[in-house]
C-alpha cells in the first residue's frame, strides 16, 4: 500500500472552497470522471462544512491509497471538537442539527464508497471517506 | 472511467438527442420521456444524466464552444445535491413502507386484543359495528354478560386518532375486564377506570365513555356516562327519538370524580341507540350533518334485524362522506 499525503485546514468558511479544490484537482490526477469528481467535491464540502460548523477548526487531509489493485482516493476529517454524541442518529436519513439543506453524513456516505466514522464526546471526530476509482 | 451503467445508455441516449435537435418533434420528446422513467428504474442520478448528456453533445458537435461545455459542467455541479436528496426520499420511501406494515401487524393485534363478541341476550337484539377511519381505531366497545343473563355494554372514544389512541384502548380493555363481576354497576365501573386513566395516562388524552348495564329479567337499563356523545332513545309507543340525557366529565381528569347513574326501562320495540362522535359528526361536502338528519337516516333502517341496521346505516354514511370517514365509526343498537 502506497500512500501520498497532504491536507487542508479548516478555519474559516473559505476554507471549505481549498478544501474541495484540492480534492477535485486529486480526483482528477487518479482518473476519475466528471460526475465522480463533482461528487468527491461535495462530499469534501459537507465534511469540511461541519468542521466549520461544529468544531470551529479542524482538517482534512487526503491520501491516495492502493489496495489490492483497487485505487481510491481517502478523505479523512479530523476536528478536536465537541464530538458527536449519537453516531447513529447523526447517519439517519432527516437528521441534520443545522436544520438545513445540508446532505449531513447519509450524504457523504452515499457519495464516497467507503465510509467510517470515530467520534468521542468532548474529544472530537474523525470521519474516514474513500472513493475508488472503477477501470 | 464512470461504472458500466453510466454508459449504457449513452447510445440511445445520443440518437434520440440527435433526432430532436433535427425534427424538433412530439416523438423525440416522448421517447425522452421514456428514458427517463426507465433511467429511475436504474438508480440513475440527475447528475448522471447531465454526464450522458454532456459526452453525447461532445460527440455530436466535436467543436462545441468551451464555454457551453465548461456550463453544462457547471450544471452538472449543481445536480449533485438534488441526486443526495433524490435518494434519500427513496431510502424514507422504503422506510415508510417498512412502518406500514408494522402498523398494519400493530392493527391486526389490536383487533385480536380489543376483540369482543357479541352474546346472545334472551329478548335482546344487538348490532355494533365499528370501523377506524385510520389504520388503527381510537373507538371501542365491549360487551360482557354474567351468570344471570344480564350484559353489560361499553362504548367508548378516545380523543385522538392512531396508535397512542389505540393503546390506550388496550389498557382500558383490560382495565374492564380485571373488574369483578359483583361491581359491574356502570357508575362504579366508571370511577374506577376514571381511576385507572387518570393514574396511567397522559393528561392531554381524554376518553369518554358510555357504560350500560342491561337487566334481562326486568328489561331495565342502568347506565351512565363519563363525557360521552350522547346517544338516543326510540320509543315505540310514541314513535319518536329521545336524547340520553347523562352527567359525567371525560375519564381521567381528576382523581376522585364521581358518575351518576340513570336508567330506562324498555319496552317492546323499544330501541337504544349508542355511538361515537364519528357517527354524529359526519360531514357533507362543508357542514356536519344536523341530528335530525342523522336520526331520520337511523329511522329509516330501524326495522331491520338490528345487525343488519348498523351494518345499512354505517354504509349509508360512508357513501355519504365519498367513502372517506374522518373519524371512528362506532354504531351500536339495543332493540328490545
Amino acid at each position: 500500500m502506497s500512500k501520498t499525503q497532504s491536507c487542508v485546514h479548516i478555519k474559516k468558511e473559505w476554507d471549505i472552497v481549498g478544501a474541495r479544490q484540492m480534492g477535485r484537482e486529486k480526483a482528477k490526477e487518479l482518473g476519475f470522471g466528471t460526475v465522480n469528481q463533482a461528487r468527491i467535491a461535495t462530499a469534501i464540502s459537507e465534511l469540511a462544512r461541519n468542521i466549520y460548523l461544529y468544531a470551529g477548526t479542524g482538517k482534512i487531509s487526503y491520501e491516495v491509497v492502493n489496495d489490492m489493485n483497487k485505487l481510491g482516493l481517502k478523505i479523512i476529517a479530523s476536528d478536536d471538537g465537541p464530538g458527536i454524541a449519537d453516531i447513529s442518529k447523526s447517519m439517519e436519513d432527516g437528521f441534520s442539527t443545522s436544520g438545513g439543506l445540508g446532505a449531513g453524513l447519509p450524504g457523504v456516505k452515499r457519495l464516497m464508497d467507503d465510509f467510517d466514522i470515530e467520534s468521542e464526546e468532548g474529544k472530537g471526530t474523525t470521519i474516514t471517506a474513500i472513493k475508488w476509482v472503477r477501470k | 472511467m464512470e461504472p458500466f451503467h453510466h454508459n449504457f445508455n449513452l447510445d440511445n441516449y445520443r440518437k434520440l438527442l440527435k433526432s430532436y435537435i433535427t425534427t424538433e418533434d412530439e416523438t423525440s420528446l416522448y421517447q425522452a420521456e421514456l428514458f427517463s422513467k426507465l433511467s429511475m428504474q436504474h438508480n440513475i442520478l440527475p447528475e448522471e444524466i447531465i454526464n450522458i448528456h454532456i459526452q453525447a453533445l461532445r460527440e455530436l458537435y466535436p467543436d462545441l464552444p468551451k464555454e457551453i461545455d465548461s456550463s453544462l459542467n457547471f450544471l452538472l455541479e449543481t445536480m449533485i445535491s438534488y441526486g443526495l436528496a433524490y435518494q434519500e426520499f427513496q431510502t424514507l420511501r422504503e422506510k415508510q413502507g417498512e412502518l406500514e406494515s408494522e402498523i398494519s401487524i400493530a392493527a391486526n393485534m389490536q383487533q385480536t386484543l380489543l376483540s369482543t363478541h357479541k352474546p346472545k341476550i334472551m329478548g335482546l337484539d344487538i348490532g355494533a359495528v365499528s370501523v377506524p377511519a385510520n389504520i388503527m381505531n381510537g373507538d371501542y366497545y365491549h360487551f360482557v354478560t354474567d351468570e344471570n343473563g344480564n350484559l353489560g355494554i361499553a362504548i367508548a372514544d378516545v380523543i385522538g386518532k392512531g396508535i397512542p389512541a389505540a393503546l390506550a384502548m388496550s389498557m382500558i380493555k383490560y382495565s374492564l375486564d380485571s373488574f369483578p363481576e359483583t361491581q359491574r354497576n356502570p357508575s362504579v365501573i366508571l370511577e374506577n377506570l376514571n381511576r385507572v386513566v387518570e393514574r396511567n395516562v397522559d393528561t392531554g388524552m381524554f376518553i369518554t365513555m358510555f357504560y350500560g348495564l342491561f337487566h334481562a329479567k326486568s328489561n331495565l337499563l342502568q347506565f351512565a356516562s363519563a363525557g360521552h356523545e350522547p346517544g338516543f332513545y326510540y320509543c315505540a309507543k310514541e314513535d319518536k327519538f329521545f336524547e340520553i340525557k347523562t352527567k359525567g366529565i371525560v375519564l381521567g381528569v381528576t382523581n376522585d370524580t364521581t358518575y351518576e347513574q340513570f336508567e330506562i326501562q324498555m319496552e317492546p320495540g323499544d330501541v337504544v341507540i349508542l355511538l361515537t362522535d364519528g357517527v354524529t359528526e359526519c360531514r357533507v361536502g362543508d357542514r356536519f350533518i344536523d341530528t335530525d338528519e342523522m336520526l331520520e337516516v337511523i329511522r329509516e333502517y330501524l326495522h331491520l334485524p338490528a345487525q343488519e341496521a348498523v351494518e345499512r346505516v354505517f354504509r349509508h354514511f360512508e357513501k355519504l362522506q365519498g367513502f372517506h370517514l374522518r373519524d371512528d365509526f362506532t354504531l351500536i343498537f339495543l332493540k328490545k
